[in-house]
């Protein structure tokens, strides 16, 4: 369960206001999909929700609880670029999150105990279609494969929240089909709520439950960082099959 | 129409030759002119002839010295890599500890940063004399030298590497649950470490110049002790290989970083970037 709550959540920097009056609640399971045009802080959003920052006013909750101030295993993230760790292989990339979690010491698993993460993380990275691509560093992957890795070394750890911004945006109309079924397919099997930026609004109906959308509502053209961007439409799919299955309400 | 200047390049052997030309032509200068100033007065000793320096070499390479029993040009090359190996291992702990440290935690940076940028802008040769005075004339205050004049690069080389790394890949690592520690071993110290084999490269010259600098002012031994104790005898036949040999080793410490670099870090070779 990871019901997510906004309660009137402001982010400004000095006298820029970026985000203003949020409010928002989400059922568990949610897959939404965030919209808007560039500068309206969806991703300053996103950021929020993984501590990456601290909002100026108001609060954001999951399950009733307020969020913990740095980020942590309960949010997963896939970042557009920068996403898997450069200088180790497909595999050591998906097991990382495991070996954070059981060698407290150094991060790193020698022996049996390794051979058992290699085991575990099998199914993964074979969800993600990888398992030709294992022994393979991130600069020898395409993009569609670096970002198929991220995913898979997002979901290691069993997040309650996967959080992605832009996912898809360097990707041929191609690749990102295939993507689009793969998230879906993860995101039935884990039942995480999902928040995932897109400037895309055709992909964004496509694969979300909901559609929030951002933008600002007032301006004032003498000083245009008077007014903060808010969440202009949330909307519900309510029509979608899935969501019925998938979203608990 | 014949294709611009930039855009012609040398073949195999033609970038052979090239690079051999400048070495011949210096090799034939020094030839020509050892041979006129012998011709003119055969006791010359500013360019010995090679037949001399062979002579001379052999006597440093392979006869022990009449006085101390030791083979001169081993003893001074032993004790000269000790100094230079110990400075290089302690500015490299100091560089990678502080660096990390400086770079990745706040607190450490700002406590710190500002002490090691004035640190680092003290000319390490000015601090010799009170390096002599409080460690002695014997190894320690030469190792000390070298730490001081590279270790300040080292840690501000190191930090700035480090504050490099793409805030993205921090986050995602905490978003899979890593403490500070875990990111230190598993993302920054092989992210840095290509990087500071780089700086250690480029740290040799000023490390050897420290060195030589350090042997020529009080030392028993040593390369540039040699070096500056033959100088008043205007002894060119030992200086000169001296000077080729420093030359070769360093050489050799720059092939072997860049050889470890290339074998500890194998993904800078595999795929596009």
């Amino acid at each position: 369960m990871s019901r997510v709550t906004v309660d009137n959540l402001w982010m400004e920097y000095g006298d820029q206001v970026v985000l203003e009056r949020v409010n928002l609640d989400i059922p568990s399971g949610e897959f939404c999909a965030l919209v808007g045009p560039s500068g309206c802080g969806k991703t300053t959003f996103l950021r929020l929700l993984l501590s990456m920052e601290a909002p100026t006013r108001g609060t954001i909750r999951v399950d009733g609880e307020k969020l913990s101030p740095e980020p942590g295993p309960d949010r997963g993230v896939v970042f557009q670029r920068y996403s898997a760790y450069p200088h180790l292989t497909v595999e050591e990339n998906v097991i990382l999150g495991l070996e954070f979690a059981r060698a407290p010491l150094f991060g790193k698993l020698w022996g049996s105990a390794k051979r058992q993460a290699q085991d575990e993380v099998a199914s993964v990275i074979n969800a993600v279609g990888l398992d030709h691509a294992k022994a393979k560093y991130p600069a020898e992957l395409s993009g569609g494969m670096q970002q198929r890795l991220s995913i898979a070394q997002a979901l290691v750890r069993k997040p309650r929240i996967l959080l992605m911004d832009e996912p898809f945006g360097a990707l041929d109309p191609g690749t990102k089909a295939q993507m689009h079924d793969l998230v879906r397919e993860l995101w039935r099997a884990e039942k995480m709520t999902v928040f995932m930026v897109t400037h895309d609004i055709k992909e964004g109906f496509g694969l979300g439950t909901r559609v929030l959308a951002f933008d600002k509502v007032r301006v004032d053209p003498d000083e245009p960082q008077a007014y903060g961007a808010t969440i202009t439409l949330n909307l519900p799919l309510e029509d979608k099959a899935e969501r019925a299955q998938v979203v608990q309400l | 129409m014949g294709r611009r200047i930039i855009n012609r390049r040398p073949g195999k052997g033609g970038a052979l030759f090239w690079g051999a030309l400048p070495f011949l032509a210096v090799l034939v200068l020094y030839v020509t002119f050892s041979a006129l100033r012998l011709a003119e007065n055969p006791n010359d000793k500013l360019l010995p002839a090679f037949s001399t320096i062979a002579d001379t070499l052999h006597r440093l390479a392979f006869v022990p010295d009449s006085r101390s029993g030791q083979v001169l040009l081993w003893a001074d090359t032993a004790s000269s890599l000790t100094r230079l190996g110990l400075g290089l291992v302690v500015s490299t702990v100091i560089g990678l500890v502080l660096g990390i440290g400086t770079g990745l935690i706040p607190y450490v940076r700002a406590g710190l940063s500002p002490f090691i940028a004035v640190l680092s802008l003290i000319p390490p040769m000015a601090v010799l004399p009170i390096l002599f005075i409080v460690f002695g004339l014997d190894e320690l205050s030469k190792v000390v030298l070298i730490v001081i004049g590279i270790a300040p690069f080292l840690v501000r080389d190191m930090a700035m590497r480090v504050e490099a790394i793409p805030s993205e890949l921090v986050i995602k690592a905490q978003t899979l649950g890593a403490n500070t520690w875990q990111i230190v071993t598993r993302l920054v110290l092989p992210s840095v470490w290509p990087k500071l084999m780089d700086s250690l490269r480029l740290s040799l010259g000023p490390a050897w110049l420290f060195l030589i600098s350090a042997e020529a002012i009080a030392a028993q031994d040593g390369l540039g002790y040699r070096i500056f104790l033959v100088r008043r005898y205007l002894a060119m036949d030992v200086i000169l290989p001296y000077v080729a040999w420093i030359t070769l080793l360093a050489f050799l410490m720059d092939w072997a970083l860049r050889y470890a670099n290339r074998r500890l870090c194998p993904w800078l070779e595999r795929g596009a970037s």
